[in-house]
């Protein structure tokens, strides 16, 4: 099985990767070890100080540069007469379109969230190129085979969609440290330094809400004159203690509730405390804005304390301070950032704040900055064995070698005595409606919804499409993209604010839509029903769409995250769900029944992993077993074995 | 835990794997000494993993000079014979490797493995050797059992698609996660000698087929005086001859060691390159778990073939430790 008796197919092979992050660095250098000879690699982005632990191939002097440019230099030194092309570039421009993804042989992914890995799928269908997928989070990774009419495509199984909370449960009923952060980021940062013109749920609802917000406009507005100090003590004491009173107020909240505890500055640092809080002037000998740290006026050095509320309060204090006198412009404009230190800080602090208010155990900047950040936890040798694993498929594939075809599981703790655990690969879901024709459907109030809500929460948010055109018969009611003229392009605008039952051949129940995405080569048809009423807690979309699964997805902050158990900080207990790093999605744990919780599944959750909810089952001959999952609920008689 | 506390520049860099194993887990790896004796893909791999992890200082031992055939499997090397040329080994990785974490010291030590006295084993914490005979196992791994400081001992082998890693953390502590608590449990380990000396018949009868196989090669060379991986397919019918006077000796099914991964391991005994980064990965991650404390180790060997794809680990020690 050396080198040598694959050379053909290897020397032969095109093969394209998609990501130069933790997974990529290892798959570059060990495609061109194994003697691939002409690899193209795409990632968008750039090298960043937190990459170095993993990312091998680039250096401290490297930071800011293209990784892929990097990555193929790097890979020269030591196989310098192969050759790599580097992009980049993001893969979903329109230039990676189906032509160019027919190309090559194989497509290999090693990216970091649920959008592109879908992209990449379609294209990958759409040219009839294998495309094998894989992702890691801690010591937890897998590897998939995704080969068009024979396995399963990466969307065959549901994936979780990205978590999100009760808007009441972020405003008002905190129960956890996340849901303080998901506060102090999306509520309390927004509305201070970001666009004020977006509506923001700040305020703490109470019995007359109309008074409240009113009044709240007043107190986050800083006047020209008004002292930085007081300012930042009128919003202390208005988001910690007086929307806390309002809230107190409703006592149907608080039947089967801990009651949380106003906050107010003066009690949490008193007077002569917050004198001598902060000196600026240490932040003062430098232009670099991104180095503008509270901590550091404050003097507080380790990121892994967690602090007390007298010091979150100085933080907080500090750090608003430090925003409007030393990054005065860019108020109004700002979202929040997890490489922006001083976002971090006040993000942190004021979580703390609201956490003890509400009871919650407090927890440092760096875990903060996890679970803010939604940053996945990466080590090198995690993706040095998926990229093993990914290039034994590779070779596989290119032999076309399908009865070998595995997807592979990469453990932290043996199940079945297995580190590594291969699994054959299923066959393709004949309900998908990304490799199959199925139609979807769709429950929708057609008296009441316009084009653009079906744009909007279904074709984009749903359907991953980027250039969607809809089409009701020959009728064209949408499209997107750059040769349009002036007339269509006000017709399409027009027809977005129209509600559905209104268009000349009215959507209604039983019309159907058929929806395709040009670049993406995909199509798909929508059987509308009508419905009257939704749910507004559980069906927030206000409709349903049906065919297309998707897995409610569970975060986990509690401590009983498995995946990790060598961690400490219960910032890894909380599974990212959108995160930025490149080696993994989002997560969300599956717990699988025997194959211990550790198969993870992190959203990058290759097709396959969701089964895993069911039993693993040994088949046992003596000489080749092979362990296959029996597949959850009723999808199991829909999967064989692929033989 | 006691100890100083991570620098800002340790933070920022360790920071995601930090979230993985803990602050100070982190602090310890950066106090840990680790040796490593014989440089192939595998060891290269295994080096990458924890110069990037921030290991305290890695030294390195091989006295072999660089020639074309020692790059196939090794990025650390330089392509360019003008480079590598005349230089040992470790001398070119430890140039490389340097590259990858000014934070850790990498050192290159010269002289034969067998020579280097119990002392010598002493300054690391982790020893792992790979690429040599197995009296050379048998004698360091006792020379690091015999001293008053617990060395963690590693071998590790990867032949064709074939990985093999041995595991003696002596009697080693540690804290893993159950449910939502933290236990603290142990683990003794037997030494490769009592490992390896348990009677074939009295092992499970699903154990992987590559312990077998790799003890038999193992002896081969031992007993025809060849160097690790120093056999061709012209050894085949002696290997053949060798196996099947093994299990009549242990009473083990003939059919129990395929001929046919005999074969393969004789045949081209150099590793197969996408093997090394997933044996040099466990490993890493196993001297992570025994340096940090932190998560249930190997114990005590892990098998993993291409054939069949498993990452199988396999515990040698129920039968003549009891534990």
């Amino acid at each position: 099985m050396a080198t040598q008796k694959h050379s053909p197919a290897i020397k032969g092979a095109k093969v394209l990767m998609v990501g130069a992050g933790g997974i990529g660095c290892e798959l570059l250098k060990t495609l061109a070890l194994s003697g691939f000879q002409d690899i193209h690699i795409i990632d968008m982005d750039t090298i960043e100080v937190s990459n170095l632990n993993r990312q091998f191939l680039f250096r401290q002097s490297h930071v800011g540069q293209s990784k892929a440019k990097v990555a193929r230099d790097a890979v020269l030194k030591f196989r310098p007469h192969i050759s790599i092309t580097p992009y980049h570039a993001n893969v979903k421009d329109p230039n990676f379109n189906v032509e160019f993804f027919k190309e090559f042989n194989v497509v290999l992914n090693g990216l970091d969230n649920l959008d592109a890995r879908r992209h990449v799928n379609r294209l990958c269908l759409a040219a009839d190129v294998p495309l094998i997928e894989s992702g890691t989070t801690g010591f937890l990774g897998q590897v998939t085979v995704h080969v068009k009419g024979r396995t399963e495509c990466y969307e065959c199984q549901p994936k979780p969609a990205p978590k999100t909370y009760p808007v009441c449960t972020i405003t008002s009923t905190p129960s956890k440290f996340v849901h303080c952060i998901v506060w102090a980021k999306e509520l309390l940062f927004a509305k201070l330094f970001g666009d004020k013109s977006q509506a923001n749920d700040l305020n703490v609802r109470s019995s007359d809400g109309a008074s409240s917000s009113e009044q709240a406009e007043d107190v986050f507005e800083h006047r020209k004159d008004e002292d930085i100090e007081q300012y930042g003590r009128k919003i202390y004491d208005h988001v910690f203690g007086y929307n806390i009173e309002v809230a107190l107020s409703n006592e149907e909240t608080w039947k089967n509730r801990n009651r949380p505890k106003p906050i107010y500055s003066k009690d949490a640092m008193p007077n002569d405390i917050s004198q001598q809080n902060g000196n600026v002037e240490k932040n003062g000998a430098t232009n670099d804005l991104s180095s503008v740290s509270a901590m550091a006026s404050l003097g507080l050095k380790n990121p892994q304390d967690v602090w007390s509320l007298m010091e979150n309060s100085r933080v907080f204090l500090e750090a608003l301070k430090l925003f409007f006198m030393k990054r005065g412009k860019e108020i109004g404009n700002m979202t929040f950032d997890k490489d922006d230190q001083l976002a971090v800080e006040f993000v942190t602090a004021a979580a703390n704040i609201r956490a003890t208010a509400f009871g919650i155990p407090l927890h440092s900047l760096f875990e903060a900055k996890g679970i803010a950040g939604n940053i996945v936890h990466a080590v090198a040798t995690t993706n040095a064995i998926i990229a093993g694993l990914i290039v034994i498929e590779t070779i596989k594939v290119l032999q076309n070698d399908t009865k070998n075809y595995r997807m592979t599981y990469c453990l932290e703790h043996p199940t079945k005595k297995m580190l590594l655990m291969p699994v054959e690969p299923f066959e393709p879901n004949k309900s998908c409606y990304v490799c199959s024709e199925t139609p979807l459907s769709l429950e929708i109030n057609t008296n009441r919804a316009k084009l653009r809500d079906i744009v909007e929460k279904i074709v984009k948010a749903k359907l991953g499409m980027n250039f969607p055109i809809i089409m009701h018969g020959l009728a064209l009611l949408y499209e997107v993209g750059e040769d349009l003229d002036e007339v269509m392009k006000k017709n399409y605008a027009a027809n977005l604010d129209k509600v559905l039952c209104e268009f000349p051949s009215p959507v209604t129940s039983g019309t159907m839509l058929s929806i395709e995405d040009l670049q993406q080569e995909l199509s798909c048809n929508i059987n509308i029903k009508h419905r009257e009423e939704f749910d507004e807690e559980k069906e927030p979309d206000g409709m349903v769409l049906s065919g297309w699964t998707e897995a409610t997805s569970v975060v986990k902050d509690d401590k009983k995250s498995n995946a990790n158990a060598g961690s400490t900080s219960s910032a890894s207990q909380l599974e990212a769900e959108k995160n930025n790093e490149i080696e993994s999605g989002t997560g969300k744990k599956r717990k699988l029944s025997e194959v211990s919780e550790a198969v993870n599944p992190d959203i990058s959750s290759v097709a396959g992993d969701t089964r895993s909810q069911g039993k693993l089952e040994v088949l046992d001959d003596d000489e080749d077993d092979i362990f296959m999952f029996d597949d959850w609920e009723s999808a199991t008689n829909k999967k064989k074995r692929l033989q | 835990m006691d100890g100083e506390e991570l620098t800002e520049q340790e933070t920022a860099l360790y920071d995601r794997q930090i979230r993985v194993w803990g602050a100070d887990a982190q602090r310890r790896l950066s106090k840990a000494h680790i040796l490593v004796c014989g440089i192939n893909g595998t060891t290269a791999e295994f080096c990458k993993n924890i110069v990037l992890a921030g290991v305290g200082s890695l030294t390195l031992v091989d006295d072999r000079v660089a020639t074309e055939e020692a790059l196939s499997a090794n990025f650390l090397i330089p392509s360019d014979e003008n480079v590598y040329g005349g230089k040992t080994l470790t001398e070119l990785c430890r140039d490389s490797l340097k590259d990858f974490n000014p934070m850790v010291r990498v050192s290159v030590e010269k002289g034969d493995l067998s020579n280097f006295g119990g002392e010598f084993y002493g300054n690391f914490d982790v020893v792992v050797i790979s690429c040599c005979s197995l009296s050379t196992k048998k004698l360091i791994n006792e020379k690091c059992r015999k001293l008053s400081k617990r060395v963690a001992f590693y071998t590790v082998d990867c032949r064709d698609s074939c990985g093999e890693i041995f595991v003696d953390l002596q009697l080693h502590k540690f804290s893993k996660q159950k449910l939502e608590e933290t236990i603290e449990c142990q683990h003794n380990y037997p030494s490769f000698e009592e490992s390896i000396s348990v009677p074939w018949n009295a092992l499970p009868r699903r154990m992987s087929k590559l312990y077998f196989a790799m003890r038999v090669i193992e002896r081969f060379e031992e007993a025809e005086q060849r160097k690790p991986g120093e056999v061709s397919i012209a050894d085949l019918p002696g290997v053949l001859k060798l196996k099947n006077e093994f299990c009549e000796a242990q009473s083990l099914k003939e059919s129990h060691i395929p001929d046919a991964l005999l074969e393969r391991l004789v045949t081209d005994p150099r590793e197969f390159p996408p093997v090394c980064p997933i044996i040099g990965g466990i490993l890493g991650q196993e001297v992570i778990k025994a340096i940090s404390g932190k998560g249930e180790p190997l114990k005590n060997f892990f098998f993993f073939d291409v054939m069949d794809g498993k990452g199988i680990t396999e515990d040698l020690s129920n039968a003549n430790t009891g534990s």
